[in-house]
C-alpha cells in the first residue's frame, strides 16, 4: 500500500487541498518532501508512491526530484549541513570557514562523517548575505538556517544534532 | 524618517496579528473590498507608479492592468524565490512584517478578481513558509480570509508553496511550472502570465517587496507615495547590501539614493582601511560597476544606475573592496550560474559549462594567453541567444569584468583573494 | 471556413501562407530551410535549441492611422527586432520580412552549432545517424573547422544506456532537444521518458518499470536529430548509406501504416537481402510518420525465420516428405477435381486482395466455400456504411465525434488510439463504450462502461434514447433497450456532432456479438446522419491486416468451421492454422477428404495435411492489401523469395491452370486488374493509381534532414480510398436486427472473456526476438473474490479448462476483472474467440517458470 497515504493520510489531504481538484500534480514537491523526511532521501517506491498520488508517472516523478537540488537520491547523512559559499558570502570568509569546517569534521568536501551521521555540502547562496558565515541543516525537521557562526558554534550545533538523532533512533 | 516596509524596525512585534491590526493592518484590503471597484485599485497603483521589485522593473498598476478578463478564474502569485546572489529582503519582510506582505497579496488577488492565491518560496524559506502559514490561518480565523469577506461576496485563499533548490525558479513563468508540479523551465514568452499562467489561468506574478508597497499605497494614497524616489522610480527600495562594508543589511530607502550614502552612511563604509573597488547593484547577475567617484555618486534608480553601465535589478548591492581580483568575482558567478542553469536552452546550457571551465583555467593558473578573449567571446557568444534572462545574467560579470578590469585577468598567480 | 493568408517576405521570396503558421514553416514551404533541432512540426513549438533563430522585421505602424508608415520608395517601413527571434516559435503576420542568410543569422547559427558540438563526441565515423544527421549536416555548413574546447573538458558520458529492451541512449550524442519527451508525452501519452537533473547535467531517464515501457518507443529514434536514441534492433546493424528503401504496409494490424523496408545484401546472410529495419512511411492519411513497435519490430523478422517452408511437401506412408512443384500441384489439382461436392478453402486476412481473389474465383468454379478465418463480422457492413473516402483522422476536431465501441483502441489499431487521442485533444468528442477500462478511456469526453454482453444492446440504448422523437424509424422492441442519463448524454452529444464515426473493435466479443455490434452500430450511424459523407461511417479494428479485403474478395466467416471442415470433400487452407489456434479442430480435419496447407510455416494444422505448399511472405512479393478504413495499398517486394516459395495468388492459379480455369497467375498486378474488373468497389482502380501519390504536409526526409532525416516522404504511393457502397447509390437503408449473441449461461460457472493485447504470441510476433522480453507468459486474469474462492493469488498457477484444451497458466488477479469474469488473452495458448465456459483451478504442483513460453504445455 502507498506508505504516503497510511503514513500521513492528514499531511497528504492537507497537500491536495491546497491545489484545485484537477491540479493534484502540484502536489509534487510537497510530497516528494514528505517521502523524504524519515530516510533523507527519496528512493524508487517513494517515487511511486508519489506518483500515485498525483496522478503522473515514476518517470516524472524523478525528472522533477532531479531537477530541484534540496531533494536527494542518494542516500546520506540524515543531517545534511549545508554552507553557503556563494559570492557575497565568500566576500565575508565562508570558504575558509566552510574548508575549516570540514577539516574539524573530518569529511571532504560534499562528504558524510565516518558514522554516516553529518552530510556536509557547499550550497549558492541562501538569503543571507549579511549574517556569514551561514549555514542551514536539512533533516526531518525540515530546513533550519544558523546564521553569523564561527567553526566552533557550528560544530557544538552539529553535536547537539547528532544526539537529537542518534536519541531518536534509539527510541 | 519612518519605515514603509520594515515596519518592524519602527513597531516592534508587527508580525503580531493584534499589533499589525493596532496600527492600522487591514484597513486598506477592508477599504478596497468594501468601497472601491477592482478598476479603481488598478488606477491607484498604476498612479503611484510602482515598479516591480523582484528586478526588471516593470510598472506594477500597468501588469496588473493586462490581466485578461476572457479567461477565468485567475490567480495572483507571490513570488518569494528570492535566490538572487546578494538579494536577502523578501525574507526580512517575510519574518518581521509578514501580514503587510500578506494584505498586499490579498489587495492585489481583488485587484485583479483573482479567489486564490499562491506564495511560492524558495524551499530554505522552510521556517518561514511555516510562519506564513500560521500568519494565513491567523487570517482566517480573524475574518481576512475565507468566504464573504467583510460581508461582500468576495472570497479569497491564501496558499503557501515550498520550492526545492533552484534560482531559476525565481523567473516567473519557471515559477509557474514548479508551482504546476513541474520541473522549473521557464516556458516561451508571450504568452505572458496575465494571459496565460498558473494552470493556463491569467494570472499575476509579483514580487515580495512589490506587494509589501500596495497597502500603504492604498491606504495614503499614490500622491503620497510619490513623494518618495524620482519621478521614473517613485518610492522606496529596500536596499540588500553585502560583501566588503561595515554593516551589511538591509536598508530601506528612497530611490535615488546614491551608492555613497548606502555604503557609507549606512554601511559603515569598507572595513580594514580598504577602498572599494567594484560594486555588483543587482546580485552575481550584474554587470560590474567600477567604484569611481562618478558612480559612487550615481543615484540609485531604474534610470540612472544604467548611465554606469549596470541595472539596478533587485537593488542587492554587493560590494568588493580593492583586495579582491574581478578574474575571482568573476569565477565565483560562473560557478553559481552553471550550477543554477536549467538545462532548457543550448546557449545557457553549453555556455555556463564552457565558461566555468575556461574560467577555472584562468583561475588555477593553467589559462593560456588566449583563454581570456576566449571566455570574452563565449560570454558574446551567448548574449541575446537564450530563453530566458538567466543566459544572459550569467555573462553580465564576465563581460563587464574583462572589459572594465582586464589586468585581474591577465595577470594569472594574483588571482586568489587576499587572507580574511 | 477558408483560412486567413499571410504574405510576407523570407529572403527576398514572397511567400503567402495561412495565418497562424510558425515562420520556420513557412519558410520550409517556399523552399527554405532553416536549421532546427528541437522543432518538430508535428509537436508544439518550444524554441529550447535556438538553432532556428533569424532577423524578424516587422512593418511601422502610424499609432494614428493604423496603417503601414511608408518610406521614400511608397514602401512600408520594416522595423526590425534588437535581437534575433526563434522562427520555431514566431508566428507569420503580413508584411512581415524574414532575413536567413544574413551575416548575422549565419553567424548566430554557427554559435549555437558551436556550442552543441562542446558536448557532443564527433563520433560520427561509428554512429547509426551518420549519414541521417541533422547536426552532422549542419555541422558541415556552419561548424568551424577546430574546436575551441579542450577536448578534456568535455563531458564524457555513458554511450549504451539500455532505457529498455527495445531502446538505447548515447548521453554524450543526446543534445537535449526533448523531441523524444515530448514526443512521448504529447503524442503517445505516455510520459515514461523526462529529462533528469538540470544544466550540463541533464539527461533523459525513465523510471517506468519495464523501461521505456511504450508501444511507440522506436518513433524516437526516428525523431531523434542525433544518433542518441537507438534501436535494439537496428543499433550498429547497418550504414545509413548502404541501404536500400522499399516501400511496404504493415501487416500486423487493419490501420495499414505505410512501411519502408531498409534492406542491404548481407555476406553473414549468404549473401541474401535482408531487412535491416523498418521505417515509417509517411502518409498523413493513414499513419502519418508514425508505427507502433510491434511493426516497427516484428514486420520482418518472421520472413527471415529459419523455421520457414522453402519446398512442397506430400504425404507419403504417413509421413510428409520434400516433392516438387510439379507433383504437388498435379496432385492437389486432380483431389480438387473430384472434391466439387463439398469444397472447402479457409483463408485468412493475412492474405493479400490478389491472393483472396483467385481463391475465390477457384472456389466459386469448385462450387465450394470461401471461408474466412476471423472471430468479427460485420465487413459487409463497412462496405456498405464504412466511412467516405476523404476520411482522416489528423482533421477531427470542433464538431467531430469518434465513438468507441469494445475496443481497447491502443491494442488493436494502436495508431487509431494516437489519432482518437491527439482528436479529442484538438476538441473533437470522443466517446468510450467500453466493457473495462482502457487507455484510450482516459481521453474520453463521454466515457460509458458496459457489462460484458452487453455491447450490442448499448449502442441500441443510445439509438433508443435519440430515435424517441422520431419514433416511426425505429422498430418496437428497442424500448426494450433503455438508456441510462449517461448513455443519453453521450447519444445526444454524437447526434449532436457535425461529423460522426463509430469504430468497433475485438474485446470480450466473439463473432456473432461483433455482427452486433456492427448492426447496431449502422442503425445508430444512420439515425444520427453520419453516414455517406467524409468524416462519418463504420469502422472495425481488424484482427487481421487484410480482412477488409477479405470480405470485399467475398469471403465469409464460418457458422460452424468444425462442421464445415469434418464434412469438407477437399480442404485448402492458405495462411490459416485453425488447428494450432483450436485443438478441436485437428479431429474434424481427420474426416475431412483431402488437406491442402499453403504457408510460411509448418503450422499444426500443416502437419496434419497431405499437401503442405509454401508460400512467399509478402516481403518477397508485391500486392494489395484494403485497410480497415477501406484504402487499397501496394506492397513492393523487398527481399528475394526464399527457397522454391511462390506468391499464394501463384500457387492458386497454377492449380486452376491444371483444372482447365483460366486465371492470372504472374504478375500481381495483372490479378490486381481483374479484380478491378470484377469487384465493384474496386472499379476503376489501378496499380498505377494507387503508386500516386500528393503532397503531404510536413515535409519529410528531404537534404536537410528536417524530421531529424530518419523519416521516408512517400514517393510509392499512397494508396486509394474506396467509396462505401450507400455512398455510392446515395441510399441509405438500414435494417434492425435484434442482438443475436447468446452469453453464456451456466450456474456458477465463470465465462471466459477473450481479450486482445497488441504484444501477442503470434506466429508473425515471436520471431522477433527483441520483442520477446516485452510479451506477457500466457495467463488469466481473475476477480480478486474468485480468486480468493479458488485459494489462487496473483502470480500463481491455475489449470485452465477451455474450449476443449486444458492448460496450465498464470493467474493475475486484479479489481480490474469483474466476478464471474476470466479474462482470457486471445493468441496466448488457450483457443479462445468468444465468451465461453471455462474451467479454472489451483495447479497442484508449480512447474518451473515457464520463461518466453510460445504456447502453453498441455
Ligand atoms: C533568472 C531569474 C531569476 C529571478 N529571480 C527572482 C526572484 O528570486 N524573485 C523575484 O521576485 N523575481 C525574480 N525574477 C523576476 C521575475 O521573473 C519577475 O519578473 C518578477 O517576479 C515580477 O515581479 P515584480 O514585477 O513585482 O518585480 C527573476 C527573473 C529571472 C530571469
Ligand atoms: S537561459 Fe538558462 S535558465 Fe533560461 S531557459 Fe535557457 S538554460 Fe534555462
Ligand atoms: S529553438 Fe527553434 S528549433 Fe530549437
Amino acid at each position: 500500500m502507498n506508505r504516503l497515504l497510511k503514513e500521513y493520510p492528514q499531511e497528504v489531504e492537507k497537500t491536495l487541498a491546497k491545489y484545485p481538484l484537477e491540479q493534484k500534480r502540484s502536489a509534487v514537491m510537497p510530497l516528494l518532501y514528505l517521502a523524504q523526511r524519515d530516510k533523507m532521501h527519496i528512493d524508487r517506491q517513494d517515487m511511486i508512491d508519489v506518483a500515485e498520488i498525483c496522478g503522473i508517472t515514476e518517470t516524472e516523478v524523478k525528472a522533477i526530484a532531479g531537477f530541484y537540488t534540496l531533494y536527494h537520491e542518494e542516500p546520506g547523512g540524515k543531517i545534511r549541513v549545508q554552507v553557503c559559499t556563494d559570492i557575497a558570502c565568500a566576500l565575508r570568509g565562508a570558504d575558509e570557514f566552510y574548508a575549516h569546517l570540514c577539516e574539524r569534521l573530518g569529511v571532504e568536501d560534499g562528504g558524510t562523517t565516518p558514522d554516516g551521521a553529518v552530510t556536509v555540502e557547499q550550497v549558492k547562496c541562501l538569503a543571507a548575505c549579511h549574517n556569514v558565515p551561514v549555514f542551514q541543516v536539512q533533516n526531518a525537521d525540515g530546513l533550519t538556517y544558523y546564521e553569523n557562526q564561527s567553526v566552533e558554534s557550528a560544530l557544538e550545533i552539529i553535536e547537539k544534532l547528532r544526539q537529537g538523532e542518534s536519541q531518536e533512533e534509539a527510541a | 524618517m519612518s519605515h514603509i516596509l520594515l515596519r518592524h524596525r519602527d513597531i516592534p512585534d508587527i508580525n503580531k496579528l493584534d499589533v499589525y491590526l493596532a496600527n492600522g493592518g487591514f484597513s486598506a484590503f477592508r477599504k478596497v473590498v468594501t468601497g472601491m471597484d477592482k478598476q479603481a485599485v488598478v488606477d491607484e497603483v498604476k498612479k503611484s507608479g510602482l515598479r516591480g521589485r523582484g528586478g526588471a522593473g516593470f510598472p506594477t498598476g500597468l501588469k496588473w492592468s493586462f490581466i485578461d478578463n476572457n479567461s477565468w478564474p485567475h490567480y495572483v502569485v507571490a513570488n518569494a524565490d528570492e535566490s538572487e546572489p546578494g538579494t536577502f529582503k523578501d525574507r526580512e519582510i517575510m519574518e518581521q512584517n509578514p501580514f503587510q506582505f500578506l494584505e498586499g497579496v490579498a489587495i492585489a488577488s481583488y485587484a485583479v478578481g483573482a479567489n486564490a492565491a499562491y506564495v511560492y518560496l524558495r524551499g530554505e524559506f522552510w521556517q518561514q513558509a511555516h510562519f506564513l502559514d500560521e500568519c494565513i490561518a491567523e487570517m482566517e480565523k480573524a475574518g481576512f480570509l475565507g468566504d464573504n469577506l467583510f460581508d461582500t461576496d468576495y472570497s479569497l485563499r491564501i496558499y503557501t508553496h515550498l520550492g526545492a533548490g533552484a534560482y531559476i525558479c525565481g523567473e516567473e513563468t519557471a515559477l509557474l511550472e514548479s508551482l504546476e508540479g513541474k520541473r522549473g523551465q521557464p516556458r516561451l514568452r508571450p504568452p505572458f502570465p496575465p494571459s496565460v499562467g498558473l494552470y493556463g489561468k491569467p494570472t499575476i506574478v509579483n514580487n515580495v517587496e512589490t506587494l509589501t508597497n500596495v497597502p500603504p499605497i492604498i491606504e495614503r494614497g499614490a500622491d503620497w507615495y510619490r513623494t518618495f524616489g524620482t519621478e521614473k522610480s517613485p518610492g522606496v527600495k529596500i536596499f540588500s547590501l553585502s560583501g566588503n562594508v561595515e554593516k551589511p543589511g538591509n536598508y530601506e530607502l528612497p530611490l535615488g539614493t546614491t551608492f555613497r550614502e548606502l555604503i557609507f552612511t549606512h554601511g559603515g563604509g569598507i572595513p580594514n582601511g580598504r577602498g572599494v573597488k567594484a560594486i555588483m547593484p543587482a546580485g552575481a547577475s550584474s554587470s560590474v560597476i567600477v567604484a569611481t567617484d562618478e558612480a559612487l555618486d550615481t543615484p540609485m534608480d531604474y534610470e540612472q544606475v544604467q548611465n554606469v553601465g549596470s541595472v539596478l535589478g533587485s537593488a542587492s548591492v554587493i560590494v568588493i573592496d580593492d583586495s579582491y581580483s574581478m578574474e575571482w568575482v568573476v569565477n565565483k558567478t560562473l560557478h553559481f550560474f552553471k550550477h543554477e542553469s536549467c538545462g532548457k536552452c543550448t546557449p545557457c546550457r553549453e555556455g555556463t559549462y564552457w565558461m566555468l571551465n575556461i574560467s577555472n583555467r584562468i583561475h588555477q593558473g593553467r589559462g593560456s594567453a588566449q583563454d581570456v578573449d576566449l571566455l570574452y567571446d563565449v560570454a558574446k557568444q551567448i548574449q541575446s541567444k537564450c530563453l530566458c534572462a538567466l543566459g544572459e545574467f550569467s555573462t553580465m560579470a564576465v563581460v563587464t569584468g574583462i572589459e572594465r578590469f582586464r589586468t585581474d585577468f591577465d595577470s594569472q598567480g594574483q588571482s586568489t583573494p587576499a587572507e580574511g | 471556413m477558408a483560412k486567413q493568408m499571410v504574405t510576407l517576405t523570407i529572403d527576398d521570396q514572397q511567400v503567402t501562407v495561412p495565418a497562424g503558421t510558425l515562420v520556420v514553416d513557412a519558410a520550409k514551404k517556399a523552399g527554405i530551410d532553416i536549421p532546427v533541432f528541437c522543432h518538430h512540426p508535428k509537436l508544439e513549438p518550444v524554441g529550447m535549441c535556438r538553432m532556428c533563430l533569424v532577423e524578424v522585421g516587422r512593418p511601422m505602424m502610424d499609432r494614428a492611422t493604423g496603417k503601414p508608415i511608408l518610406d521614400a520608395d511608397g514602401k512600408p517601413k520594416i522595423q526590425f527586432g534588437r535581437t534575433l527571434e526563434t522562427s520555431c516559435t514566431t508566428l507569420v503576420s503580413e508584411g512581415m520580412v524574414v532575413r536567413v542568410s544574413s551575416p548575422q543569422v549565419e553567424e548566430a547559427h554557427k554559435d549555437v552549432i558551436e556550442f552543441l558540438l562542446t558536448s557532443h563526441p564527433l563520433d560520427c565515423p561509428i554512429c547509426d545517424k551518420g549519414g541521417e544527421c541533422p547536426l552532422q549536416n549542419l555541422t558541415m555548413e556552419y561548424g568551424v573547422g577546430e574546436s575551441r574546447f579542450i577536448f578534456d573538458e568535455k563531458m564524457h558520458l555513458a554511450k549504451n544506456v539500455p532505457l529498455g529492451d527495445l531502446i538505447f541512449l548515447d548521453q554524450e550524442r543526446c543534445i537535449q532537444c526533448s523531441r523524444c519527451i515530448r514526443f512521448q508525452r504529447d503524442v503517445a501519452g505516455d510520459p515514461v521518458i523526462h529529462f533528469h537533473e538540470r544544466g550540463r547535467a541533464t539527461e533523459i531517464i525513465t523510471n517506468s518499470e519495464p523501461g521505456f515501457d511504450s508501444y511507440w518507443s522506436g518513433n524516437t529514434t526516428d525523431i531523434c536529430p542525433v544518433g542518441a536514441l537507438t534501436t535494439a534492433d537496428f543499433r550498429f546493424g547497418a550504414r545509413a548509406w548502404e541501404l536500400k528503401a522499399t516501400a511496404s504496409i504493415c501487416s500486423q494490424c487493419a490501420v495499414g501504416c505505410n512501411l519502408t523496408f531498409n534492406v542491404r545484401r548481407e555476406a553473414k546472410a549468404g549473401g541474401r537481402i535482408v531487412i535491416k529495419r523498418v521505417m515509417p512511411r509517411q502518409n498523413e492519411e493513414v499513419n502519418e510518420i508514425w508505427i507502433c513497435d510491434k511493426g516497427r519490430f516484428t514486420a520482418h523478422h518472421y520472413t527471415e525465420s529459419t523455421d520457414r517452408l522453402t519446398q512442397p511437401l506430400v504425404r507419403k506412408n504417413g509421413e510428409l516428405v520434400p516433392t516438387t512443384w510439379e507433383e504437388a500441384l498435379d496432385l492437389v489439382a486432380r483431389r480438387f477435381q473430384t472434391s466439387l461436392d463439398s469444397f472447402v478453402t479457409l483463408a485468412s486476412g493475412r492474405l493479400s486482395n490478389e491472393d483472396l481473389f483467385n481463391l475465390r474465383q477457384l472456389t466459386d468454379k469448385l462450387s465450394g466455400q470461401s471461408l474466412l478465418d476471423t472471430y468479427m463480422a460485420g465487413g459487409d457492413l463497412i462496405a456498405e456504411f464504412g466511412v467516405a473516402a476523404g476520411t482522416n483522422f489528423t482533421d477531427f476536431g470542433p464538431g467531430d465525434a469518434i465513438m468507441v465501441v469494445a475496443s481497447d483502441l491502443e491494442e488493436e489499431a494502436p495508431i487509431w488510439y494516437l489519432q482518437a487521442k491527439q482528436a479529442a485533444e484538438r476538441g473533437a468528442i470522443l466517446i468510450v463504450l467500453n466493457q473495462r477500462p482502457t487507455k484510450i478511456a482516459r481521453y474520453a469526453t463521454h466515457n460509458l462502461t458496459c457489462a460484458f454482453g452487453q455491447e450490442a444492446a448499448s449502442l441500441l440504448a443510445m439509438a433508443n434514447a435519440i430515435g424517441s422523437s422520431e419514433i416511426s424509424r425505429l422498430p418496437d422492441w428497442i424500448k426494450e433497450f433503455p438508456a441510462d442519463n449517461a448513455l443519453r448524454l453521450a447519444a445526444q452529444a454524437f447526434a449532436d456532432a457535425q461529423n460522426g464515426v463509430i469504430i468497433y473493435g475485438q474485446q470480450g466479443i466473439g463473432l456473432q456479438a461483433s455482427r452486433d455490434v456492427a448492426q447496431a452500430a449502422a442503425n445508430l450511424l444512420f439515425l444520427t446522419d453520419h453516414l455517406g459523407r467524409p468524416k462519418n461511417g463504420l469502422l472495425a479494428a481488424w484482427q487481421r491486416v487484410n480482412d477488409q479485403g477479405a470480405w470485399d474478395m467475398g469471403f465469409r466467416p464460418a457458422e460452424d468451421l468444425k462442421a464445415d471442415l469434418s464434412q469438407a470433400s477437399a480442404a485448402y487452407i492458405v495462411a490459416v492454422d485453425p488447428v494450432g489456434d483450436q485443438p478441436v479442430l485437428a479431429e474434424a480435419l481427420q474426416h475431412a477428404g483431402f488437406v491442402v496447407v499453403q504457408e510460411l510455416f509448418l503450422t499444426e494444422t500443416a502437419k496434419l495435411a497431405d499437401v503442405v505448399l509454401p508460400a512467399q511472405a509478402y516481403t518477397e512479393r508485391d500486392g494489395t492489401y484494403t485497410s480497415a478504413a477501406r484504402r487499397v495499398q501496394r506492397f513492393y517486394p523487398a527481399a528475394l523469395p526464399l527457397g522454391e516459395t511462390q506468391p499464394d495468388f501463384a500457387i492458386t492459379a497454377q492449380i486452376a491452370d491444371r483444372m482447365n480455369i483460366k486465371m492470372e497467375g504472374s504478375l500481381a498486378g495483372r490479378v490486381f486488374q481483374q479484380i478491378a474488373k470484377n469487384v465493384v468497389a474496386y472499379e476503376n482502380l489501378t496499380y498505377r493509381k494507387l503508386a500516386e501519390t500528393k503532397p503531404q504536409w510536413p515535409i519529410v526526409g528531404r537534404g536537410d534532414l528536417y524530421y531529424g532525416g530518419t523519416s521516408y516522404e512517400n514517393s510509392q504511393g499512397v494508396g486509394v480510398a474506396l467509396r462505401p457502397a450507400s455512398q455510392v447509390r446515395k441510399l441509405f437503408r438500414v435494417t434492425w436486427e435484434r442482438p443475436q449473441a447468446e452469453w453464456p449461461q451456466m450456474e456458477d460457472a465463470l465465462v471466459a472473456v477473450p481479450l486482445t493485447r497488441l504484444y501477442d504470441r503470434g506466429t508473425t510476433v515471436t520471431p522477433a526476438k527483441v520483442l520477446t522480453p516485452r510479451l506477457t507468459p500466457p495467463h488469466v486474469g481473475l476477480n480478486p473474490e474468485d480468486a480468493a474462492r479458488l485459494g489462487v493469488s496473483d502470480g500463481g498457477l491455475v489449470v485452465v479448462s477451455l474450449n476443449g484444451v486444458t492448460g496450465e497458466v498464470y493467474a493475475h488477479v486484479s479489481e480490474r476483472t469483474p466476478a464471474g469474469i476470466v479474462f482470457v488473452p486471445r493468441s496466448l495458448g488457450l483457443p479462445i474467440d468468444a465468451p465461453s465456459p471455462v474451467g479454472v483451478r489451483l495447479a497442484e504442483k508449480a512447474l518451473a517458470r515457464p520463461s518466453n513460453l510460445q504456447r502453453i504445455t498441455r
